[in-house]
């Protein structure tokens, strides 16, 4: 992350690379790279997920039923079409329309800042109802399965929270530095690296909704 | 050859220690690979020293059967500490972010990482890690061994929630390290370096690095689900709450494991630069190395389970982890063959880092062969959490990854420094080193044989004379350890001036001036062949009339 | 033979056939991985000595592998080491299926201390007194964190994990006394969490059982210690059914053959289960045990899926003591059972 600041510069190669061709692949794959680690750490929530769903499938999907299936609905919605404006902004920085790819950008920060409201909604209903994690479990489910569903919803969806705030800051900059004009379409690896990221916060999504809302 | 081929034997004075500072502030705030690598060298070796001092005062403990310097508490204290700061500070860290960042971007040719900022942060981290670990250790400390397994560590009184997000942190470092170094080994080649033309250092290190960055967060996430257990009662591997105390073993081996092969892999590539460089000899199947290397860190990823043959696991899963750790054997005994027949015709020089080179084979083959003996799950059960299995991971991770530490300090030490060790002292040092460890690990494996658990405060008077042995092997060991340390350090100041290639290696980092200027070259290298050719005379030398020709 | 490497490797002694088995199996591996090492080791030697450098100058010839010398380097251990585990594998195998004619013991591990519990009544503390000559399966579990069971003289380990249970099994072949380890870091006095195995002749044993349902154990070797070893509770079936009953089993459970909400327990224990699914199974103690975790996987016929899972709920001493309940529910059992009161006994450590 560091790396786009310091691609940023106005000249824009580093010292250590001898061309900018070269220095942008090794931001791609970089990139790609910390993608991977992304994903396997979210792997070993899911694989937990998975262990004690099976263990204890009954209570798992009475307390996933508790769940309000609409909002999760309506965040996959906000998520999916925040990736799209993304897609259409960095669209906009490689024709060298910075003003357009700010625009874009703004609005997926504020669908962003939407998905968050909704999560505020949905958390502050399970701190009424008690469905909170592990000891401070006091909801209507009898037997070990329920809280150990909050542990695991709370870590997954708190871990992913974190990510979309992450996201969002990184929109953010990047929208406002193409709105000024630091990059052109021959150099526009940042943005395109900031909307990767949004794409991988989006695709986990894609992934926890059905996990933990639907099955 | 490489037109920037270092002809001069000085010492060069424009070199990365004096430019382009030499204050402490400069150190701090670099960006040279350089200078983290040797920071990294720094931090590393306080670390070994103070994990070492553990493990004295461990084997001191263990000298008589009953109590002898300290109370039961202390002990499980000590042992933990002396995993911990081992392995997350030692040997993880070591060779791939201390000697890998020194070297790499100079065997490749490049003036840097690709990402210099990321690789300070990497040090930073650890540090940070450190400190934080090290908080825990001063307030409290944790007795939980360096495993952690639940829920021992979420029902303990002792510190583990600092010495877990400690690790956590330092999971960080590893990982930037790691992303650094594959990005690096694709993008930042010199002209003319192909893949088959690579150092085998690079394709162990880039092996390495895929572990740190697949395997790395999967324990980060395991050791958080710890903290937040034993700090907030979220149970996930709590058996109070249904939660599966095995599943966080599975979790923790399947970081751990592999974290086994990001510390005997750099070994690795530290003895196949160092094979090479002292019998003056290309490597026998450069390709077979260089693919096994690759082969380790893939089946490595599948051999967890061989940790909990006797956990209750169905006897179908041990089954499957058995082959599947018997087949990291396979590409073991491929590179050790292949270290063997390059020395056939070779031209061996026995310096100190050969010396080191002849210790590791010796304990990567007999620790080795334990391991497939181990692997053999009927044994296994036997021997599990056993002394034998204590002496088995000794023999591989402090003798042979140790014993590769040593020799590449000793290999390297003319080219970060410009300076050279007294090789008398370096001779005597290694020989007591090696000895040393045999005394300590083989009566360890007899005690494994004749029952005595590991993490044992107090044992039955049978054990008694075995733990002395070990014991006495230990203090050699130490002594052996300290005159490195001690001549180590005289030669910073006193050490004669090395010159560009003492060795008259053909390794590409000898190409460069020693210490080497802060763009590592001072022309851009163009390569025309791989490293450590032999065949033909080097160029500076007298004609080919004064040297009788081998060819066959 | 078998003694010459038995005291150079330092193992202790063989208490069971499958003790010399795996012995004869970890001379056969040392032997040829020790031989290998030193082949391979000798090689390198022979080369440092052969190939020592003459000048500095030396230009050494560039060797490369044929596919010969590649396919050996991987066959030849392929082969080596799939051998080995083929061979180890089966004995594995064996260790995981206790033969049916076993005599049970459930194993507690605590911090740090042993409990043994017989069918039928007594336990002990510390001190597990098997008959020689005869299969004893061990059901082992902890009532705390994880322990491991071990016993160097039969070469068996089995971790003792809470909330579940595991199992192992041996045949000691003479009386004799043995140790018992904790394998399994447990805390502050895991090096002390020692038991002792005591092989009793089979009469021996079964005049001691005995004396141990009449609680007469006072009168034997060993007195109680002092201190918390000693709970006062009631036999183990006596206790499964208090059990039973705080946990509300016997509100849908008969225990007198009635037909209620859940099957009746009078003589279910290896009784042939008729399931919803149209399989059938032996109500034996993994099915037990499983049907208290997981009561939903395996419904008898004509019952409805209505009782709620138990895991984490009932501590592991519990269900085993529900168990052996259920197996004294047996309508021979039910005549002959153990009708005394609890008996404890303790051996002092060394």
């Amino acid at each position: 992350m560091s790396e786009a600041t310091e691609m940023a510069v106005p000249s824009y190669l580093a010292h250590h690379f001898e061309t900018l061709e070269k220095q942008q692949h090794a931001a791609r794959l970089g990139m790609w790279v910390f993608l991977a680690t992304e994903v396997l750490l979210f792997a070993a929530l899911f694989a937990a997920y998975a262990v004690y769903r099976y263990l204890f499938h009954a209570e798992f999907a009475e307390a996933s039923r508790g769940l309000q299936t609409w909002i999760g609905l309506v965040n996959t919605i906000v998520l999916v079409t925040s990736s799209f404006t993304v897609a259409m902004g960095l669209d906009r920085s490689a024709r060298g329309h910075g003003k357009g790819t700010r625009a874009l950008f703004g609005v997926s920060v504020l669908l962003a800042l939407v998905f968050l409201v909704f999560k505020y909604v949905e958390y502050s209903h399970h701190f009424e109802t008690g469905e909170l994690p592990g000891r401070f479990y006091r909801g209507e489910i009898p037997g070990p399965g329920p809280r150990l569903f909050f542990t695991l919803y709370f870590m997954i969806t708190g871990l992913h929270g974190i990510h979309v705030v992450i996201g969002m800051t990184i929109l953010a900059v990047i929208g406002l530095r193409a709105g000024a004009g630091r990059y052109t379409p021959e150099y526009n690896v940042p943005v395109e690296l900031a909307g990767l990221y949004w794409h991988l916060v989006d695709l986990i999504w894609i992934f926890v909704f059905p996990l933990i809302y639907l099955i | 050859m490489n037109p920037s081929l270092a002809s001069d034997s000085g010492y060069n004075p424009r070199n990365y220690l004096n430019l382009p500072a030499t204050g402490l502030r400069s150190w701090l705030t670099t960006l040279d690979h350089k200078r983290i690598g040797v920071m990294f060298l720094i931090g590393t070796s306080i670390s070994f020293a103070v994990g070492g001092i553990f493990a004295l005062l461990i084997r001191i403990e263990l000298l008589t059967p009953g109590p002898t310097i300290m109370t039961a508490m202390t002990y499980n204290r000590m042992f933990t500490l002396h995993g911990i700061v081992m392995i997350f500070l030692f040997m993880i860290p070591a060779i791939p972010s201390g000697f890998g960042n020194f070297l790499l971007p100079i065997m490749l040719g490049a003036k840097d990482v690709a990402f210099p900022r990321l690789n300070l942060l990497s040090f930073y981290l650890y540090v940070a890690g450190a400190v934080v670990a090290l908080y825990g250790m001063i307030y409290g400390g944790a007795d939980t061994g360096w495993t952690f397994y639940t829920p021992y560590s979420t029902t303990t009184v002792t510190k583990v929630v600092p010495i877990l997000l400690g690790a956590f942190i330092i999971g960080f470092s590893s990982i930037l390290t790691g992303l650094n170094f594959i990005v690096t080994t694709h993008t930042m080649r010199a002209p003319g370096l192909t893949w088959s033309r690579l150092p085998l250092f690079v394709w162990s290190i880039y092996a390495t690095s895929i572990i740190q960055i697949l395997a790395t967060p999967v324990l980060g996430m395991t050791l958080l689900l710890v903290a937040f257990e034993k700090a907030f009662g979220w149970g996930v591997f709590d058996p109070a709450r249904g939660g599966d105390p095995v599943l966080f073993q599975h979790f923790f081996w399947f970081y751990s494991h592999p974290a086994v092969y990001i510390m005997i892999l750099p070994a690795m590539a530290v003895i196949s630069e160092v094979v090479c460089a002292f019998a003056h000899k290309n490597i026998f199947g450069y390709k077979a190395v260089a693919y096994s290397s690759l082969g380790i860190a893939f089946v490595g990823f599948f051999t967890w389970g061989h940790h909990l043959f006797t956990s209750g696991q169905s006897a179908m899963t041990g089954g499957i982890f058995g082959v599947l750790s018997m087949l990291v054997g396979i590409f073991t005994a491929i590179k050790v063959f292949n270290w063997t027949a390059t020395l056939y015709k070779g031209s061996i020089a026995f310096r100190t880092p050969f010396a080191y080179f002849v210790g590791f084979l010796f304990f990567l083959v007999f620790g080795g062969m334990t391991g497939i003996a181990l692997a053999t799950v009927s044994l296994d059960i036997h021997w599990q959490d056993t002394y034998f299995v204590v002496a088995h991971f000794h023999f591989i991770m402090v003798g042979a990854t140790v014993m590769a530490f040593l020799a590449a300090l000793h290999y390297w030490l003319p080219k970060i420094t410009g300076r050279m060790y007294p090789e008398g002292w370096g001779l005597v040092a290694a020989v007591m080193i090696v000895l040393g460890f045999n005394f300590t690990f083989i009566p360890q494996f007899l005690l494994g044989n004749s029952g005595m658990p590991r993490r044992y405060y107090a044992y039955p008077e049978r054990f008694w004379p075995l733990n002395v042995a070990s014991t006495a092997g230990a203090s050699v060991l130490a002594i052996g350890l300290l005159v490195v340390l001690i001549y180590t350090l005289a030669a910073l100041k006193w050490g004669p001036v090395a010159g560009a290639n003492p060795w008259r290696s053909r390794g590409f980092e000898w190409d460069t001036p020693s210490p080497p200027p802060p763009e590592n070259y001072d022309v851009t290298p163009v390569y025309t062949h791989g490293p450590h050719e032999y065949d033909e005379p080097t160029p500076e030398l007298p004609p080919a009339g004064a040297v009788e020709p081998k060819h066959v | 033979m078998n003694e010459l490497f038995r005291r150079l490797l330092f193992l202790p002694e063989q208490a069971s056939e499958y003790a010399r088995d795996v012995d004869a199996l970890h001379f056969t591996v040392i032997s040829i991985t020790m031989i290998g090492a030193t082949g391979v080791f000798l090689a390198a030697l022979f080369f440092f000595l052969k190939y020592k450098r003459r000048s500095d100058d030396d230009v050494t010839p560039r060797v490369e592998p044929s596919t010969l010398h590649e396919a050996i380097f991987v066959g030849g251990p392929l082969v080596l080491f799939l051998a080995l585990f083929a061979v180890g594998f089966p004995q594995y195998m064996r260790l995981s299926t206790p033969p049916e004619d076993s005599m049970d013991v459930y194993v507690q591990g605590k911090q740090w201390m042993w409990k043994f519990a017989y069918p039928g009544g007594p336990s002990s503390i510390d001190a597990l007194r098997v008959p020689a000559g005869r299969p004893v399966r061990l059901l082992i579990t902890s009532r705390d964190v994880i322990h491991s069971f071990f016993v160097p003289a039969l070469r068996v380990k089995q971790d003792a994990l809470p909330g579940r249970y595991t199992q192992t099994w041996f045949k000691a072949d003479r009386p004799g006394r043995y140790e018992i380890f904790c394998a399994e870091y447990c805390g502050l006095s895991h090096s002390a969490m020692l038991g002792e195995l005591v092989v009793m002749p089979q009469a021996d044993f079964d005049a001691w059982i005995t004396q141990q349902r009449r609680g007469l154990a006072s009168a034997q070797d060993a007195a109680p210690v002092p201190g918390e070893r000693i709970t006062p509770a009631s036999s183990i079936v006596e206790e499964g059914r208090r059990a039973a009953a705080e946990q509300g089993c016997l509100k849908c459970h008969s225990v007198d053959g009635t037909r209620h909400i859940g099957p009746t327990w009078t003589d279910l224990y290896l009784r042939e289960e008729k399931l919803a699914n149209g399989k059938t199974v032996v109500a034996d103690e993994a099915y037990l045990t499983k049907s208290m975790m997981d009561p939903a996987a395996d419904i008898v016929a004509g019952f409805q899926n209505v009782m709620p899972s138990y895991q984490g709920k009932i501590p592991s001493p519990e269900v085993a003591a529900i168990v052996e309940y259920i197996k004294s529910l047996r309508t021979t059992a039910v005549a002959a059972g153990p009708s005394e009161g609890p008996v404890y006994e303790s051996v002092p450590r060394k």
